[in-house]
């Protein structure tokens, strides 16, 4: 879903979210009405400033009416809505995807660069993931170091394809992509050669700031040190709209 | 009918071990092995990561000397970046290194040796452990249980966590000391000292009373590996690597650690997850040699310390000449380091350079290879690692302090059994007289657990009085 742009003349209606009556542009998804609102909701695949990709599902929310669990970050809001984003239900569905990101692929947060500083990482914690109820996978994945700025570790990569949407969408390098299928997709830079022989690559590192895991970080830093910054992202994405 | 006495698990070390006694027809002692029973895999899975990664990674290893492992790791990250860290940023490596040597010697004492010391070898095992001691002398477990608390503040003062602090990075420390951090440390100092002092005094009172354990439990000749200052004083972080022979003769000295290889061969066999290094140049097995405590001390002329020094100058009349050979006497030694350690943090800390925020060097990687000695609690400890030209790690060869100590184990556990175990008339005190000449070496078995090819799977069929009928090996 390509990202809105807003229009001028666009009509407010209100909708009940967490049983609190707001108002909304009708433009707005449901999850930037939340944000505006304060009501967390969890997402690692959102990021203000980015198109819509809807894959990592744990912004879903219960709307009235609708059998369905929808994504809140690819609906739009609608006159008279009610929504539900955090019922027992949802928690457990939460819950359970962050613990299959976490036994598909070997996110060892004790040792990573961004210990401390990881969306997984946090976002497990408010879920209470205490442990993990499957069986991990162990598929060994490797590291791409050959950048000389920058480091890709497949190991802790979520497929969120927030590198793929910036370097695309902002830098407009589109030097990601994704490769594969089901749990063998990668993330790929140029056509899957190694980072560092990317011609495409400007080495600008927005794709390291926006990747809410440690798969992609800056080269020379150790165990809990890789603090990212995502602060540019709106600004650049408001310029980049304006032209 | 030979029988095999197993002694399983082994107590009040760290990590998981068995010791199994063959005894012949006649009763007597045939053969003593101490078998490592852990797989850790440290060496394999850590191949093809980045090796920025390997000072948090291999620290894993262990949860009592993280500290030491996080050490030898930056410093072979620090060879494979080329650079000399600030003089600072190895002053407060240092004084974290002496802390870890602090609380790791205060837990091996006080909570797993001193049990058997304070309430005897043939005292009742369900109370022979810190909380029979916390009941006999509850000051001096208070002491010990104090004087660690002590290395692991210093440790979560500057590192931000007591176990696993990950400030110790590649080029240095990340960030500089504060005043206020200082202040507390050095408020803590003379309170440690003081414990220090106290308990070493205590224990000369008490160690004559063990004159024929130390006459047995491990006396026979090996050599002493260490690090020694280039002058030859005691050294825990950096140094040269010396040699010494029973007789007190050194045979290797002045060697850089780099060169670690020439030195030490390591052997391996199918009875334990655990190397057998040895020294190179006797060969394998005769090429025995201890590190640690005892073997720091027999090493140096001096620990450069007022108080330590005078303990020092005690330790070595313990015997008429020559280096102290009895593996006993590692309590002895034990105690004279954490005074040493507690002086030498002090000293440290009152370096008004230790301030200085310029703590870290930067720099990618400049050599494909790193080699990182220092000595942990339990001895020198080695990581070498090889890197591409990504800087992942394609080999790694961790020789861990307690490993160097194997063969000696082996022999210590030998000898004890013969003087002690009437296979004829087991009683439970003669098997932990066995257990405790371990401890004498404070092994830490999770940090040393190594394979090599397949382990042999042993299957013992036994009767109901506990013999070996059969016995199944793949």
């Amino acid at each position: 879903m390509p990202r809105p742009t807003p229009q001028p003349n666009v009509r407010v209606v209100t909708l009940r979210i967490d049983d609190r009556d707001l108002s909304a542009r009708e433009d707005e998804t449901l999850i930037e009405v939340c944000r505006e609102n304060r009501i967390p909701i969890p997402s690692l695949c959102h990021l203000d400033g980015l198109s819509v990709w809807g894959g990592c599902r744990l912004c879903m929310v219960e709307i009235a009416g609708q059998g369905r669990l929808v994504a809140a970050c690819s609906t739009r809001v609608a006159e008279g809505m009610t929504v539900q984003t955090d019922t027992e239900r949802l928690r457990h569905y939460r819950r359970t995807i962050v613990e299959l990101l976490f036994a598909e692929r070997n996110h060892v947060c004790s040792v990573c660069v961004s210990n401390g500083h990881c969306e997984l990482q946090s976002l497990a914690q408010r879920c209470g993931v205490d442990h993990v109820r499957l069986p991990y996978r162990q598929t060994p994945y490797p590291v791409d170091s050959s950048h000389e700025m920058f480091r890709l570790d497949h190991n802790r990569c979520i497929l969120c394809t927030r590198c793929v949407r910036v370097c695309d969408e902002i830098e407009g390098a589109h030097t990601w992509d994704v490769m594969g299928r089901g749990s063998d997709c990668r993330v790929i830079t140029d056509m899957a050669r190694p980072w560092g022989e990317s011609e495409t690559c400007t080495s600008c590192g927005k794709c390291v700031q926006v990747c809410p895991t440690g798969a992609l970080v800056k080269q020379g830093t150790s165990a809990g040190e890789m603090v990212k910054d995502q602060h540019f992202l709106p600004i650049l994405a408001r310029r980049r709209h304006a032209q | 009918m030979s029988r095999t006495i197993t002694i399983e698990p082994v107590t009040r070390i760290e990590g998981h071990a068995r010791i199994t006694l063959q005894l012949g027809e006649d009763g007597r002692l045939e053969d003593a092995r101490f078998h490592l029973t852990q797989f850790r895999g440290f060496e394999k899975f850590c191949e093809g990561r980045p090796y920025r990664e390997m000072p948090a990674l291999t620290a894993r290893t262990c949860g009592i000397c993280p500290v030491s492992h996080i050490i030898a790791s930056n410093k072979a990250c620090d060879h494979l970046l080329a650079v000399d860290i600030p003089p600072t940023g190895e002053k407060l490596r240092r004084i974290m290194n002496l802390a870890q040597i602090v609380q790791s010697h205060a837990l091996s004492f006080f909570h797993l040796s001193s049990p058997d010391l304070l309430l005897g070898w043939d005292s009742d095992p369900a109370t022979r452990n810190i909380f029979g001691v916390m009941r006999q002398n509850p000051e001096l477990a208070r002491d010990g249980i104090r004087l660690r608390q002590i290395g692991q503040t210093i440790i979560e003062t500057l590192g931000g966590k007591k176990i696993h602090p990950t400030w110790v990075v590649p080029g240095g420390v990340s960030e500089p000391l504060s005043a206020e951090k200082r202040a507390s440390m050095l408020k803590l100092l003379p309170e440690g000292l003081e414990i220090a002092k106290r308990t070493y005094a205590f224990y000369k009172t008490l160690a004559p009373k063990f004159k024929d354990e130390a006459a047995h439990f491990g006396t026979q000749p090996t050599l002493f590996l260490s690090l020694v200052t280039p002058q030859g004083n005691l050294e825990h972080y950096d140094g040269v690597l010396r040699v010494k022979d029973a007789q007190g003769r050194i045979l290797e000295d002045q060697v850089p650690p780099e060169e670690y290889g020439h030195l030490i061969g390591e052997a391996v066999e199918d009875f334990s997850y655990m190397k057998f290094p040895y020294y190179k140049p006797q060969g394998y097995p005769q090429g025995i040699y201890r590190v640690g405590p005892l073997a720091r001390l027999n090493n140096v002329q001096a620990c450069g310390t007022p108080y330590a020094d005078v303990a020092l100058a005690e330790f070595h009349m313990l015997q008429d000449s020559g280096p102290i050979v009895s593996s006993f006497h590692y309590h002895y030694a034990r105690l004279v380091e954490i005074i040493y350690g507690l002086e030498m943090i002090e000293r440290l800390l009152k370096d008004p350079a230790i301030l200085d925020t310029r703590v870290r060097a930067r720099a990618r990687s400049n050599r494909y290879e790193g080699i990182g000695v220092s000595e942990a609690p339990r001895g020198t400890l080695m990581h070498h690692y090889r890197i591409d030209d990504d800087g992942l790690i394609t080999w790694l060869n961790l020789v861990i302090a307690t490993g160097h100590n194997n063969l000696a184990m082996n022999q210590s556990i030998r000898e004890v059994a013969e003087a002690y175990v009437d296979g004829n008339a087991i009683e439970e005190g003669m098997l932990n007289r066995v257990e405790a000449v371990i401890r004498c070496y404070d092994p830490c078995l999770s940090c040393a657990s190594h394979a090599f090819g397949q382990m042999p799977l042993a299957i013992e069929l036994r009767d109901a009085a506990g013999r070996v009928v059969d016995r199944l090996t793949r």
